[in-house]
């Protein structure tokens, strides 16, 4: 019980200044979320002139009380998709939130496939050879042979 | 059963990297390649065509709705400051040959629309305006660089001398411009 109590407020805790964020996004934050279309890097590493335009308007937005989706989607109006520093969770875009996972998952499986593959094939290696604890490591005999020992055995113990 | 899963798991891995590989070989082969070469050197090639959405007014503009015209595409962008000084000669030219079938296009680059509409009226242009919104007209299809650049388009939709990178009203652009227009015009 106290632990779910303690996930609560922990979760609580981080959705708080997410939702703040969200209501009340800063030029700082925006900066690094959004990317120079000319420059290919982030606004905050980036003086060029659209650069410069661009903070000047997410500032202008910020001013007039816009939420951080709403400035998002107003860049993405001016000047596509390829300013946002993370691609959409939609569509085509999707793929590269995925597939990261996917090949986790399937490089996980496969590792863990192969691993019980292995141990499993050491544990039955002995039964896979046929070889009897009792043989101490030999092979075992030709029936027809065993037979003749057998005899010849008996034979010496009468 | 475990062979059959393995054999199937082999074709798929190589599969998936066959195709990563093509990906990377294509994207390789194609990158930075555009319609338009860096040099025209007198060539005759017809210029792309794109249909842009207005910035002076609602609607669209495409290049192709000015065949029959000599048409000046002129990229452009509010921040750029080579843009100032030419935005005003962009403007003469275009007053002075509209009547012989002049056309001058401003294509606004990489730009905030209130940013792009308080800088043609700050320098009085009149002529069409229209937004690459996305700056592919610009880098993909006309192989630009940055702005300003100017290309001439003749009445029949080729393009013809060379592109112009820098201020057209500036020095030695100013020459290639007059020699540019009057092929275009001559056309």
């Amino acid at each position: 019980m106290r632990l779910v109590a303690a996930l609560l407020l922990g979760a609580l805790a981080l959705a708080a200044p997410a939702g703040a964020s969200e209501q009340r996004p800063t030029l700082a934050e925006l900066e690094t979320e959004l990317y120079c279309p000319t420059c290919a890097s982030p606004l905050d590493q980036s003086d060029a002139p659209i650069a410069q335009r661009m903070k000047a308007y997410v500032s202008d937005l910020i001013a007039e009380g816009r939420t951080k989706g709403e400035i998002k989607e107003e860049m993405v109006a001016q000047f596509g998709e390829r300013v946002l520093a993370a691609p959409p969770r939609r569509g085509f875009n999707l793929l590269a939130w995925v597939l990261p996972f996917a090949g986790l998952l399937v490089g996980g499986g496969a590792v863990g496939f192969a691993a019980w593959r292995w141990s499993r094939g050491r544990e039955d290696a002995p039964a896979a050879g046929g070889a009897d604890p009792a043989l101490n490591g030999r092979s075992r005999l030709d029936p027809e042979l065993d037979r003749r020992l057998d005899e010849a055995l008996a034979r010496y113990d009468d | 059963m475990f062979a059959r899963l393995r054999l199937a798991a082999q074709v798929s891995a190589v599969g998936v990297v066959s195709a990563l590989l093509g990906l990377l070989v294509w994207s390789v082969a194609t990158e930075g390649r555009s319609k338009v070469p860096q040099r025209l050197e007198g060539r005759t090639l017809a210029a792309p065509d794109f249909e842009l959405a207005r910035i002076d007014r609602p609607g669209e503009l495409s290049l192709a709705s000015l065949r029959g015209k000599v048409v000046v595409v002129n990229f452009w962008a509010s921040w750029c400051k080579p843009c100032k000084e030419e935005a005003p000669f962009l403007e003469r030219t275009w007053q002075r040959y509209r009547s012989q079938g002049l056309v001058v296009l401003g294509v606004d680059y990489n730009d905030v629309d209130r940013d792009a509409r308080g800088f043609a009226r700050r320098y009085g242009m009149t002529y069409p305006l229209v937004r690459d919104r996305r700056g592919t007209v610009l880098v993909n299809d006309y192989g630009g660089t940055g702005v300003p650049e100017t290309f001439f388009v003749d009445r029949k939709g080729k393009l013809v001398g060379d592109r112009i990178r820098g201020p057209v009203d500036d020095g030695e652009f100013r020459k290639r411009f007059d020699r540019y227009l009057r092929l275009a015009l001559r056309s």
